[in-house]
Order: structure tokens, then C-alpha cells, then sequence
């Protein structure tokens, strides 16, 4: 008796486990899945290097999103959002996106990889410590994207989207955009 | 902003939808301007700020309609109420006229923000609070952006400088309604959700006076300060507005992109 009933433990806490690693296997999967989904504005950079996922958990078999808007009005939250349960649902989840407001997304998210993918694209990546308003007009020091100058003059506050500013390099004269700092 | 004392459903919904309707009302005021800008950058700029507006408004309504319970949705909040329902300040709906008008409007209502934002960082209402994070952020860019060009207008060449002057004789009347207490704003202040508004002046003086000085104008007196708009009496403008903020909803009843 007792040792059936030990046997029968050890195999409900067997099958418990297996179920544990099973779920921790899918929410790496849906992780990955929702993590290679690109920005629309700028598809040089997945939501992961912005830092705009901020996690994928399994509730049963549904995979829910949480993701974080950049700028209050940015009209790429809801094509990101989409974006994130069209990857999901294709990885053969049952797909769920939450939007968190709090705490608010900062540029200080953007993984060192994403800041060096947004360079690469031509894209000066914003200036950090974005958390003190006097930084975010601290931008004296934008460097060009393409030849690193720091002779660099800033053109518009507002650019093509609202993360942008337009800058122009006074040394190879390109003008390039700079995501700005908030 | 101390004070945790309990706050009626109604009176924070009536709070959430004053500070929709303002950004709402003044963000379509701005994006009126897309297409006609006197340059491209400011063409860029102006939807740009307009949409920083509207989204917060969005936020807002989400919000309002959660609070108040009644099955609304940020839809028939924004766009299908009536004009007397409207609870904005009336310095939000006040036409564009010309550049340096929309700038100065811009400035002040930014200036406005600015304060009350920062301050609802720490509210005691965490979503609000989360709002607030980031719209203090955005409004900062406003300030600078609408404030370089008071002083690049005040301090310009004869036209501009009358221009802006103008401008200024005519929004003085629009001012001391923003700073505005009633019980409503009295209720949210003692609940720690936001700062009165008539605390804020200060604020308001120590952002506009340094440009101003800069910009060569001089602050206008008004004996006449207009008022209502925060219990939905409004002028004619905001009518012909709502017009086209309506149209859509209006004709096609819960149409959805």
C-alpha cells in the first residue's frame, strides 16, 4: 500500500514535471516566435531589440503578449500588436496581446544590439538615461550614423515618425534621422 | 500632492474626460494645420505633436470609460457626444489663425501640461500615473518646440514680432480659465491623483516668463477672462469642429477601420 501509493506520487510529480518543462518549452517557443516580429516604421529592428515586448506567458494554452507603446500616439502600436498575434498564431499558438502602460517604455530599453542595428540602418540611436528630462534635451552630441562625425546639426524636432528627429551631418553632409530620447 | 482621501466614480470620470477633451480638441486643432505648414519641418512637426495629443487623449478615454462604468467605449466618448458634453478648456478650441497664434496657443497649453504631468508621475492612481510618464516626456518637446519659435517670432523681423503680439492680446483671455478649481478638481487633488490647477500657476509663470523676457513681449492683463468651457459652455468655434470631428461616426454610425 504504501509503496503503490509512493509509486503513484512519484509518477503524478513525473508527469508534473514533464508538463512543466512541456509549458516552459512552449513559452520559449511563443517567446521566440513573438520576438522576431519587426518594427513597422523601421524593420531593421525586431520588437525585442526595442525593448517593446515586455514578456510572453502561457495561461493554458493560450500565449499572451504583453507589449508597451513607444509614443502615446504612435499609430505602429496596432499594426505591432497584430503584427505580434499573426506571429504567435502561425507558431500555432492561441494568440492573446495585453498593452501595459506602467511602467512607460523609455529609449533606455533598446538593447545595445538594437542601438547598433538602428546605427547600421542609418539611424543615430537615442542618447541614454532618458529617466532625467534634462537629458532628453541634452542632444548636443548626436552622432552621424554614417561617418560617426559629431559636427552634427539638428534640422526638425519632429521627423518622418514620431520616435524621429531630422539631423543633418555638417561633415559628409547626409542628413539622417535620430531616434529621439524619451 | 498629499492626501489619499476616497474619490467618487463621477468625479474622477469627469477629471479623465476634461483632460481627454482638451487633448483631443486642441490635437485636432493642430493636425487642421497638416498640409498648410509655412515649411516642410513644420508641416512634419505640427501632425507630429497633434498625434502626441490624440494618443494621450486615447489613453484617456480608455481610461474615463473604464472608470465610469456605463458600457462606453473611448469611440462614443471622443466623437459622439454632444458640444454641450464637452467639458475642454475653451483655449483648446480657439482657431488657429495664423502661425504664430497656433504656436503661442501650443506653448501656453504645453506650458499648462507640463506641471500637471510631472506631477501625476507619482499619483496615487497607478495608471494614470503610467499615462502621465510618458506625456510628460512628449509635452517636454512641445515647450521647447512652440517656446523656440515664440522667441524666434517675438524677437524677429516687424511682422513677425506684430504677429505675436497680436496673438497674445488675443489668447490672454483664454489663460486663467486653465487654472480653474472646483469641486471636481478639489476632489482629485485631495485624493492624490492630481494637483489642483490653480496650484499650478506658478509653474506655468516660471516656464512662459524666460521666453517671453527672451522673446521682447510683455505679458497682457485681462479684465475680461472667459470662462465655461470646463461645464461645457463653449464658443461657436468648437461647434464647426465638431462638425468634422464628427462627420464620420455621425454618418456611419459604430464605423470601425
Amino acid at each position: 500500500m504504501g509503496e503503490a501509493m509512493m509509486s503513484t506520487q512519484s509518477s503524478q510529480s513525473a508527469v508534473h514535471s514533464a508538463r512543466r518543462a512541456g509549458e516552459v518549452r512552449s513559452r520559449e517557443r511563443a517567446y521566440r516566435a513573438a520576438a522576431a516580429v519587426v518594427d513597422p516604421e523601421i524593420p531593421a529592428v525586431t520588437i525585442a531589440d526595442l525593448g517593446i515586448l515586455r514578456g510572453v506567458e502561457m495561461e493554458g494554452d493560450v500565449a499572451v503578449a504583453c507589449v508597451t507603446p513607444t509614443y502615446t500616439g504612435c499609430p505602429a502600436v496596432l499594426a505591432i500588436e497584430l503584427a505580434v498575434e499573426a506571429a504567435l498564431r502561425k507558431a500555432g499558438f492561441e494568440p492573446r496581446v495585453e498593452r501595459v502602460i506602467s511602467p512607460a517604455w523609455t529609449t533606455d530599453w533598446i538593447t545595445e544590439e538594437g542601438r547598433e542595428k538602428l546605427r547600421a540602418y542609418g539611424i543615430a540611436p537615442p542618447a541614454n538615461a532618458s529617466n532625467s528630462i534634462r537629458a532628453l534635451f541634452g542632444e548636443t552630441e548626436v552622432a552621424c550614423p554614417r561617418c560617426g562625425s559629431l559636427e552634427t546639426a539638428r534640422v526638425s524636432e519632429f521627423g518622418s515618425t514620431a520616435c524621429k528627429a531630422l539631423y543633418r551631418c555638417e561633415r559628409c553632409h547626409e542628413p539622417f534621422d535620430y531616434f529621439k530620447c524619451i | 500632492m498629499a492626501g489619499t482621501a476616497a474619490v467618487s466614480r463621477e468625479a474622477l470620470t469627469a477629471f479623465l474626460l476634461r483632460l481627454a477633451d482638451d487633448h483631443l480638441i486642441l490635437g485636432h486643432r493642430l493636425s487642421e494645420w497638416c498640409g498648410h505648414a509655412p515649411m516642410l519641418e513644420e508641416d512634419l512637426a505640427m501632425p507630429n505633436m497633434a498625434l502626441d495629443l490624440i494618443g494621450q487623449a486615447r489613453s484617456l478615454y480608455q481610461y474615463a470609460a473604464e472608470v465610469e462604468g456605463r458600457g462606453r467605449d473611448e469611440d462614443q466618448l471622443a466623437y459622439v457626444r454632444r458640444e454641450r458634453d464637452y467639458v475642454n478648456c475653451l483655449m483648446a478650441e480657439r482657431q488657429n489663425g495664423d502661425f504664430a497664434h497656433t504656436m503661442l496657443r501650443q506653448f501656453y497649453f504645453a506650458a499648462f501640461m507640463q506641471p500637471l504631468w510631472q506631477a501625476v508621475t507619482s499619483s496615487t492612481d497607478e495608471h494614470l500615473a503610467g499615462i502621465a510618464a510618458k506625456a510628460e516626456k512628449e509635452v517636454a518637446y512641445h515647450i521647447r518646440h512652440a517656446g523656440e519659435w515664440v522667441v524666434r517670432l517675438g524677437d524677429g523681423t516687424e511682422e513677425s514680432s506684430r504677429r505675436m503680439k497680436a496673438a497674445v492680446e488675443a489668447l490672454a483671455p483664454y489663460v486663467d480659465e486653465l487654472f480653474e478649481s472646483d469641486g471636481v478638481s478639489r476632489a482629485i487633488a485631495e485624493a492624490g491623483i492630481a494637483p489642483d490647477p490653480s496650484t499650478l500657476r506658478p509653474a506655468f509663470d516660471a516656464i512662459v516668463g524666460p521666453v517671453f523676457a527672451e522673446a521682447g513681449l510683455d505679458w497682457v492683463e485681462t479684465p475680461y477672462g472667459q470662462t465655461g468651457g470646463r461645464q461645457g459652455r463653449h464658443g461657436e468655434a468648437l461647434g464647426f469642429l465638431l462638425a468634422e470631428l464628427q462627420y464620420m461616426q455621425r454618418t456611419y454610425p459604430g464605423m470601425r477601420w
